[in-house]
């Protein structure tokens, strides 16, 4: 039943001669949870990258449901850590998330984008805001369009990076609650540089820093604290995953 | 008053007015809200390169001006691709070397290039009947283009690294919608000439965007405005006797002022 959502084997990518990732092996299975977690500069957000087939590595394979990333975009929904976008841009909320209801070449939405959309703007809700102009809305709110924008698609795969960055302190909790609604439906990735509050939610880590530390269950973590230590958690937290770690 | 309309020569300049406000307001609106109006201007002086070609050749420097536009619309988005400098880079070379090419070509054709300074600065009383032709066929290019493409082009102008996730080849679409770019500057050379053409891109979309938000208006608004303002320019170029393409351009100019201050 447990079928591989996501494969990367022996991935490398250079930047500038940089190497930004070395050596990466990471399999996710359907319907995982998981945290890749890290410092920042620890090529988080070029492994999402990697995943959703916007960037190519240098050497090694990805594969996604067994496919090629470009071949599966349809399956996947992504947060970006940070959209760069004019604020003046003549854009709605509704037509902002109905972009995320992309078919292709010469097809058009249909009654069943329309229906996703305004289900997505509830989840996030923000359906009482579905015909503003997408300056009149704090950073906040803009944040929860894109979540709507990431999740209108129906993915097989959710990829948020740091969704947690600038999302209102009032909205944690229901974020959260999203979230373990949709881990029924479909695989989720954190990317965060945030450990103690991901670490309560997430079944599986990932801690990345230009190579892959450690990857599996959150208890396992707890329970070979010596495999942790080799992942640079004090860099994170300055030592405080411990105990939150202990107490899951 | 309306005794200007009994020549053809006006007939034509009120129809080009008029055909060339529908290019700049849809491709003019593109060109604002992804501010590309540089690079756009770029595009509109390396065309005067194919009209230097036309002057060689002997043929119609607007026919010529096509393919070497959209050239040059490609030669931005490679270099800024595949080449590691930045697009504004990019812009300045293209735009001195197509310039450049272009006065080689008038360089290298024999006699004197008598209507030459009219590409330069447009000469509106000057077009003719295939140039009203040519500017219907690009017009409707034009909105066929956006009609079947206006889902990617919205994903790129708004948010391109996203469009890619979506699975959108931004890279393609980009460059078609520079080509539009440069198929609007074709239009509109006869009209303002190619030193001129960005203002009747930019200038009526900057005009619209201040009272809507909403793209479809904008395009719609913005193509009225253009007929109201190049019309008015064109009426008032004929009453004081002045340059048409002048006249056109500072026109807009004041009307953006005016919408300014309104608003």
């Amino acid at each position: 039943m447990n079928s591989k959502a996501i494969e990367l084997k022996n991935v490398n990518i250079k930047y500038n001669e940089n190497p930004v990732l070395k050596d990466i092996n990471l399999t996710i299975e359907e319907n995982d949870f998981m945290a890749i977690i890290g410092p920042n500069g620890g090529g988080k957000s070029t492994l999402a990258k990697i995943i959703l087939g916007i960037l190519k590595p240098d050497s090694g394979k990805v594969l996604i449901f067994g496919r090629k990333p470009e071949d599966t975009r349809q399956l996947m929904g992504y947060l970006p850590q940070k959209v760069s976008f004019y604020h003046d841009f003549p854009i709605n909320v509704f037509q902002t998330v109905l972009s995320g209801r992309y078919h292709g070449l010469f097809k058009g939405h249909n009654k069943d984008d329309h229906i996703a959309v305004i289900k997505a703007l509830k989840d996030v809700d923000m359906l009482e805001f579905k015909d503003w102009q997408i300056n009149r809305l704090s950073g906040g709110q803009m944040q929860r369009v894109f979540i709507a924008r990431a999740i209108v698609r129906e993915p097989k795969i959710l990829l948020m990076d740091e969704p947690m960055a600038s999302i209102d302190p009032e909205m944690q909790n229901a974020f959260y609650s999203l979230l373990s609604k949709l881990k029924n439906e479909m695989t989720i990735i954190l990317v965060s540089h945030d450990v103690g509050t991901v670490l309560t939610q997430v079944d599986k880590i990932a801690c990345l820093n230009s190579t892959l530390y450690f990857h599996g269950p959150v208890e396992e973590a707890a329970d070979g604290l010596e495999e942790l230590y080799k992942c640079p958690l004090e860099l994170v937290t300055h030592g405080i995953p411990h105990r939150v770690l202990k107490k899951h | 008053m309306m005794g200007i309309l009994q020549y053809e020569f006006m007939q034509r300049a009120f129809i080009a007015a008029l055909l060339v406000s529908v290019a700049c307001g849809i491709v003019g609106t593109y060109v604002v809200i992804k501010r590309i109006v540089s690079l756009s201007g770029a595009i509109s002086h390396a065309a005067f390169g194919g009209i230097g070609l036309g002057y060689f050749l002997g043929l119609n420097p607007i026919l010529t001006a096509i393919p070497f536009s959209i050239v040059s619309a490609f030669s931005i988005g490679a270099i800024h691709e595949k080449i590691n400098i930045s697009e504004d880079t990019a812009i300045g070379i293209i735009w001195s070397v197509g310039m450049a090419i272009g006065i080689l070509f008038i360089n290298l054709t024999p006699g004197y290039s008598p209507d030459l300074f009219s590409y330069l600065f447009g000469s509106i009383l000057t077009v003719s009947n295939s140039d009203i032709i040519i500017m219907v066929i690009l017009d409707i290019l034009i909105i066929g283009i956006v009609y079947l493409f206006q889902r990617e082009f919205l994903s790129i102008a708004f948010d391109e690294e996203y469009s890619k996730v979506l699975g959108i080849h931004s890279e393609l679409i980009y460059i078609l919608l520079l080509s539009l770019v440069a198929l609007s500057v074709v239009v509109l050379i006869k009209v303002v000439g190619v030193i001129l053409v960005i203002a009747l891109l930019a200038i009526p979309a900057a005009i619209t965007k201040q009272y809507t938000s909403d793209l479809k208006k904008l395009m719609f608004m913005s193509t009225i405005t253009g007929m109201f303002f190049t019309s008015l320019g064109l009426l008032l170029s004929y009453i004081f006797n002045l340059s048409s393409g002048a006249i056109i351009v500072l026109v807009l100019a004041a009307g953006f002022l005016i919408s300014y201050y309104i608003k």
